[in-house]
């Protein structure tokens, strides 16, 4: 019985060499990697006045005292629900933005789209265009090959490292850790991190490319249930261009199979097959097309950014509908509105946010305790928080219908606790009711506790219980 | 692979598994894929050799890096123990009763003490110290030996009814079971209910008083406000520790009870007795 060899458990990476294209689409892409570059490389290195205990910074994520720091904005451990607000609208964003719109997250903006782009641009200053690396790749490693290969390698690695050092300057003063980065007295974190995210962009940027997108990222899995037949996408006219052919009569399409939109794929593929998984829509093939339609003497558009629904009424020759009725439908509304609540409710929690934070917990173990003269004493932990820059004094009181009378843990007889700058204080507080007064006997009674800055007079309260004999 | 099967639609080979005639194409992973799939089988190996790995009969494989928690762990401890040191020697260096001005030392001395507390005391005092039957409430104001921060480091040094420590707190009770008749134990009791409820039977609880005066009040003291330099209970305020109901009350005067406390100066680094003491000072009742 002849045996045949079994399937193949690989399949191995299939070389792309994009070919350089201008048009609209370029020219607006060569905009959003300057600025979202831009972005990532300086913004370390704004400063932003806090006043002298605090960090001048403008974004710093200060892991050590677990703050984060944004402009005027100042986050604490425990206010992390403004982080998780951000990246649940971060999340409806990128819904809203692919149903609408396709994979434009992945075309234009992604890390790996971005970084892949520039190692591209790197290459072809190097290497020169598609047809010299062809050439280059399929050549002999002759001394030429190898100081190009070098050369590039060089370079990406530079791109790379500054990449992985920018990243640690968003958890550390960047003037002082430059500094330290050089002097080889930084902390093993940061070469650490610095050396992982190096090697990510060196090989993501410059070998695996495509195949980031392809087998890495769950992305390309997800888009298809966001997007629906009126998602404006790169797409293939093939009412238009099929059949394909160079001549130029009547039994041929427009498409004269050039291969252009091909060749300047970074992802590999042929649009003309129609949407599939690799696409990125980054919307090269579009300005490779017009190019040639142009020169041509053809309408531009043959490969476009259209939705499916309008194929048919394109099929029989009528316009497409205009972008914003494909982009305002009741999808794209729902996502916005969902993205824009959440939006109003962080901006409103940030207005409401108090400079002083008090909670209150009231000690149940036990619910109280009985006093030698009978009365009864509830004991209450007040956590005070002070998230300013200076040492502040609070005045601590209480208010209820019932006579309480409010003690605090200490020789501290003037019901005033001090809290130092940027600290946490947890100070016991008691309060007492006589033996005759109703809060004593009663089950609970409500109560409310103040603290009071007297500098400023900021106040805050917080609403408790006290618990009586009848508790038990 | 006898039978490799090929779908017709695309010209790929299929798996030959099949789901209500949905048959699996076999689409094969990268080349890189499965190269990382071998180095991490390769560096599983290594890791297994350089770290503590393969369970044997009795601990693990310790690996040839030497690499341990437990002493990691013991290295983290000793660091943070260094870096309490200046507190440390300064809590042992304190002036106690003056402890609670330096909100620093007594913050450190506190939070010290309270884990000391939960791991040592709460066993009788309970986790909210407040105590139990028989176990003092070290919440309240009611102190039987002292409620100051010297009487406490005493205290919880020396221990109470410690037959192991020479200065322990000593005192006992008689049992006045074989003193009294159970005629004079229920006029006792009626006096000290007449102490704190208004209802009581006015004659026995002064032929109760007749008897206090005679018996207890060496002790307790004539108004019955106890004597902390002994150990004796107050017996005119609202906190009784074994209870204060005429049944608990003749018991206690019949079988005569006391509480014991190991002495902690025995058991305990001083450190950790003056914390504990800081403690159980700020708990409420501090005096």
């Amino acid at each position: 019985m002849a045996h045949e060899p079994a399937p193949s458990l690989y399949a191995a990476q299939e070389p792309v060499f994009p070919r350089k294209v201008k048009g609209f689409y370029r020219t607006f892409k060569w905009w959003i990697m300057a600025v979202t570059l831009g972005i990532y490389y300086l913004t370390p290195w704004i400063r932003w006045d806090r006043g002298p205990n605090l960090p001048d910074q403008a974004v710093l994520v200060d892991m050590t005292n677990r703050r984060f720091y944004f402009f005027w904005i100042e986050i604490w451990s425990h206010e992390f629900y403004f982080v998780a607000g951000l990246l649940i609208m971060a999340g409806l964003g990128l819904f809203l933005f692919t149903s609408a719109l396709g994979r434009v997250w992945c075309g234009y903006t992604c890390p790996q789209t971005v970084w892949t782009d520039l190692f591209i641009l790197v290459e072809r200053w190097i290497e020169g265009d598609r047809n010299a690396r062809v050439r280059l790749w399929n050549g002999k490693w002759s001394a030429r090959k190898w100081r190009l290969r070098i050369t590039k390698w060089t370079v990406w690695l530079v791109i790379a490292m500054a990449t992985g050092g920018a990243w640690v300057f968003y958890f550390a003063d960047a003037p002082t850790l430059f500094r330290d980065i050089f002097t080889l007295s930084a902390h093993p974190a940061a070469y650490v991190t610095i050396a992982i995210l190096t090697l990510t962009t060196f090989v993501f940027g410059g070998f695996m490319r495509e195949q980031v997108c392809i087998y890495m990222c769950p992305w390309p899995r997800i888009q298809a249930a966001m997007m629906d037949p009126d998602t404006i996408t790169v797409a293939y006219r093939d009412w238009r261009g099929e059949p394909r052919g160079k001549k130029r009569d009547a039994s041929t399409g427009d498409c004269i199979d050039c291969m252009a939109c091909v060749n300047v794929c970074p992802m590999g593929i042929d649009i003309r097959d129609g949407q599939q998984m690799e696409c990125i829509t980054c919307a090269l093939c579009i300005d490779a097309c017009d190019d040639v339609m142009e020169r041509i003497g053809k309408p531009r558009g043959l490969i476009d950014y259209l939705a499916l629904s309008d194929e048919e009424a394109e099929r029989a020759g009528a316009q497409p509908r205009p972008l914003w009725q494909h982009v305002l439908r009741l999808r794209t509304i729902i996502y916005t509105a969902m993205w824009a609540a959440i939006g109003l409710g962080l901006v409103y929690a940030l207005f409401i946010r108090s400079d002083i934070e008090l909670t209150v917990s009231p000690v149940r173990n036990p619910t109280f305790v009985l006093q030698s003269d009978g009365s009864i004493r509830n004991i209450y932990v007040v956590r005070l928080r002070n998230k300013l820059g200076d040492d502040r004094q609070f005045h601590l009181s209480l208010t209820s219908d019932d006579i309480l009378r409010i003690e605090l843990e200490g020789s501290n007889r003037e019901l005033a606790i001090e809290v130092p700058a940027n600290e946490t204080i947890l100070q016991r507080v008691y309060v007492t009711a006589r033996p005759q007064d109703a809060a004593a006997s009663r089950n609970s009674t409500p109560l409310r506790l103040w603290v009071e800055d007297l500098d400023s007079g900021d106040k805050a309260s917080w609403d408790t219980i006290f618990n009586g004999r009848e508790s038990q | 692979m006898a039978d490799r099967k090929v779908d017709e639609e695309t010209g790929v080979e299929t798996t030959g598994h099949s789901w209500d005639g949905i048959e699996e194409l076999n689409n094969p992973l990268p080349r890189w894929w499965l190269w990382t799939l071998y180095l991490t089988i390769i560096w599983g190996i290594g890791y297994t050799i350089a770290y503590p790995a393969w369970p044997m009969v009795s601990g693990a494989t310790a690996g040839v890096m030497g690499w341990s928690t437990r002493e990691n762990v013991a290295n983290d401890i000793a660091a943070h123990d260094g870096q309490n040191a200046n507190l440390v020697a300064a809590l042992l260096e304190a002036d106690m009763a003056a402890l609670p001005e330096n909100a620093d030392l007594n913050r450190y001395a506190v939070a010290r003490g309270g884990a000391v507390f939960r791991a040592q005391c709460s066993q009788c005092h309970g986790s909210g110290a407040a105590g139990a039957v028989g176990y003092p409430n070290l919440l309240d104001d009611d102190w039987l030996w002292g409620g100051e921060m010297e009487q406490i480091v005493y205290s919880v040094t020396h221990g109470i009814r410690n037959e192991t420590d020479p200065d322990a707190h000593w005192s006992q009770m008689p049992a006045f079971g074989d003193i009294f008749t159970r005629e004079e134990t229920t006029a006792t009791v009626e006096y000290l209910v007449s102490l704190a409820s208004p209802e009581f039977d006015a004659t026995l609880a002064e032929e109760g008083a007749v008897l206090f005066l005679d018996n207890c009040a060496a002790c307790h003291g004539d108004a019955a406000m106890g004597d902390r330099a002994i150990g004796a209970p107050n017996l005119a305020d609202a906190i009784w520790l074994y209870g204060g109901d005429r049944d608990t009350l003749a018991y206690s005067i019949e079988n005569a009870r006391f509480g014991v406390m190991p002495a902690w100066g025995q058991r305990l680094s001083d450190e950790d007795v003056r914390a504990v003491s800081a403690y159980v000072h700020a708990l409420g009742g501090g005096e």
